[in-house]
């Protein structure tokens, strides 16, 4: 998706010299995303990969002109790598990073908010999977080689979930536009929404696999968003039936504290916004088909 | 994180909100004298356990003289109090506080709350106090009035003012109300916490206003920047096999099935279990290692499950991403050499290097049953169960 990344997108590493970025941008690199080089605080001037080391965004956007960059700083710095990162001109910045407390996400979304809409940076994460276009670039730490190239459109909370989704419609003979890991954390960069909204003007796409879970009002704010504004089909399958209530089932965000926040709370909701759901996660892949085949 | 009772009035008035004297004790020896300490003529005994409801589960007595004190912090240490949050367990009483008794004129409701729709933190509050919140919504909906704080900013004077007229206080202490809102506004936002509930927050008949029971719960990401916050865990009060795991950097959650999981990324674990369900079985337990799965995971995942005597077939399901089956799967082999598993086991691999993995158990001679997707996983420990 030419929204978020493509093939041109010029890719920089934050923290790229520990053992995290070095790791996962020598993935990246491998999969054929285009990474220009990285920051890392007090390193710049060296080399490291074999590409150029800043120490500020700002010097690395000035000399690589890149536009996309993702984080492996440590939780307690990553607030200020994401204000750095929109700052300095980024354009989609993916926060991989578990850990960061919900009070810093609050402050990076309002610090974000001083940029028109035009120019203001979108953050995928934190606590997340990154981005995927399969055959164009990849800005996330995940296994790119089962994702196929096609024309769906992934937006997932969990990363293994997401994962497990790519796998059944690759069996499936069914490739992937996109897949955004959107992050497990209560207060993330993009909603549900937001990346939905996306999809729909996206021309690669034909169809939205949305795979959310217990805990937050997202999904229900997509599901009315897509009843009101999309003409694309959007797949949806909720994770957490069988979730007690009140309890935080690994992710920060994965706790029912509302009404309208359990499983099946969100299928009924999500049904009457026209959405078809995946009724077990093993049907992802199925549902998706049968839905292809009715378009 | 939750903290206790007693703690969460320290914390709050350390930031001016007025809470009745008290103190806390661990003996009936020190019950008798801590009352004698506080003085006046009748006391409220209340056990520390991490739940609300504890007055209707008989662990707040009041009493009236010191001997009672006494008796009352004898009967209450040591017992397990089950309430409406605890589950049937219930949570062991190993602390006590002692509070001077304060004539009641109204009980007030104040809560706050990361409000997740609009980004900022939410100040709820109702002239219902001593009900639950959900009581109240449900019953007395109309008395809520709610307060959206925009965090860049903080708590403004004239919110809590509003706040404070709205839940009819009298002009005489309309500055004293909304200092207390404040204050535990300011509370929230300085610690990081992610809950404030003073329930009730009371007026006294001395015009006194007064936080007489508070709760407090704190984001565990954050507990790396507050160290006297997080001095304040009590791991008594938590399960103790989510406590061996949230020590080894697992998270897991106790539940009351008999189908052990170990699942790497917490939506596809969320999802296993509903496959087991789907299928007709009851997890034991929500485990996620991690979206890595190293060996070292694995080992102490194997631990934990193992750990709990309702597991009667365990289910390892594990997508692996940058990190391969192969490796998993000698990570599993290697688990079971150091730990014995004595009940069924079903391993379901997918991902990167999938056959090579699968091989790799098949060589091992360990004993398992081997499924291939996720709803076969769930099929196989249900039947594995059933034999």
């Amino acid at each position: 998706m030419t929204v978020l990344i493509d093939k041109n997108s010029k890719i920089i590493i934050q923290g790229f010299t520990g053992k995290m970025g070095t790791f996962h941008a020598d993935e990246m690199i491998k999969y054929g995303s285009n990474v220009v080089g990285g920051v890392t605080p007090g390193k710049g001037g060296s080399k490291h990969l074999n590409l150029p080391v800043f120490n500020t965004v700002k010097d690395a956007v000035g000399k690589t002109g890149a536009d996309a960059s993702i984080l492996f700083v440590p939780p307690a710095f990553a607030a200020d790598s994401a204000m750095e990162a929109a700052d300095a001109g980024i354009k989609t910045c993916v926060a991989i990073v578990d850990g960061i407390p919900s009070h810093d996400m609050i402050r990076i979304k309002r610090y974000m908010r001083r940029y028109t809409k035009s120019s203001k940076m979108t953050l995928v994460g934190p606590n997340c999977a990154g981005i995927i276009s399969p055959g164009k670039s990849m800005l996330g730490i995940m296994p790119g080689h089962i994702y196929k190239e096609g024309r769906i459109g992934i937006i997932s909370r969990s990363g293994t979930l997401g994962y497990e989704a790519a796998q059944q419609l690759k069996n499936l003979n069914i490739g992937v536009s996109t897949s955004v890991g959107i992050g497990g954390d209560p207060i993330n960069g993009s909603s549900f929404r937001d990346i939905i909204e996306k999809f729909e003007t996206d021309d690669e796409t034909d169809a939205i696999l949305m795979i959310g879970e217990i805990g937050g009002p997202q999904e229900v704010v997509a599901g009315e968003f897509a009843k009101e504004n999309m003409k694309k089909p959007v797949i949806a399958y909720i994770a957490g039936l069988t979730a007690p209530k009140g309890r935080v089932m690994g992710h920060a965000g994965a706790i029912v504290s509302a009404y309208g926040e359990s499983a099946i709370e969100k299928v009924e909701i999500l049904k009457e916004c026209g959405i078809t759901i995946s009724k077990n996660p093993s049907v992802m892949g199925d549902t998706v088909k049968s839905v292809l085949e009715k378009m | 994180m939750d903290i206790h009772e007693y703690q969460a009035k320290k914390i709050l008035s350390d930031f001016g909100v007025t809470i009745p004297r008290g103190g806390i004790v661990y003996s009936p020896e020190n019950a008798e004298n801590k009352a004698r300490e506080i003085g006046g003529s009748r006391w409220v005994v209340k056990a520390q356990i991490h739940s609300g409801a504890r007055g209707k589960a008989g662990g707040i007595i009041v009493c009236d003289s010191p001997l009672e004190v006494a008796q009352a912090t004898d009967k209450l240490l040591g017992k397990k109090l089950v309430t409406n949050q605890t589950g049937p367990e219930g949570k062991i009483v190993n602390r006590i506080y002692i509070e001077e008794a304060t004539d009641i004129e109204r009980e007030l409701y104040l809560g706050l709350v990361f409000d997740r729709s609009s980004e900022s933190i939410m100040v709820v509050s109702s002239t219902e106090g001593g009900m639950s919140v959900e009581e109240i919504s449900k019953e007395k909906p109309e008395t809520i009035i709610r307060s959206k704080i925009e965090v860049a900013v903080g708590m403004q004077s004239f919110q809590a003012r509003e706040l404070a007229f709205g839940l009819g206080i009298e002009p005489d202490l309309i500055r004293r109300a909304s200092d207390t809102i404040i204050g535990c506004y300011k509370a929230f936002s300085e610690l990081d916490a992610t809950m404030v509930e003073v329930n009730p927050l009371v007026i006294s008949k001395q015009k006194q206003i007064l936080a007489l029971d508070c709760k407090m719960s704190f984001d565990n990401n954050a507990m790396f920047r507050r160290n006297q916050v997080s001095e304040l865990r009590d791991k008594t009060q938590e399960d103790s096999k989510e406590v061996f795991a949230s020590d080894r950097g697992l998270n897991y959650v106790s539940l009351d099935g008999n189908i052990g999981n170990i699942i790497n990324g917490a939506g596809l674990a969320m999802a296993s279990m509903d496959m087991i369900k789907l299928a007709g079985g009851s997890p034991a337990n929500f485990l996620d290692v991690g979206g890595g799965a190293t060996p070292e995971k694995i080992v102490k995942a194997f631990k934990l499950v193992t750990m709990d005597e309702k597991v009667k077939v365990i289910l390892v399901n594990i997508f692996a991403g940058i990190n391969r089956c192969d490796w998993v799967a000698e990570g599993i082999v290697e688990a079971l050499k150091k730990i014995e598993v004595n009940v069924p086991l079903v391993i379901r691999l997918a991902g990167t290097n999938v056959e090579k993995g699968n091989q790799i158990l098949k060589e091992s001679k360990i004993n398992y049953i081997e499924a291939n997707t996720l709803e076969d996983a769930a099929n196989k420990a249900v039947a594995a169960l059933n034999k």
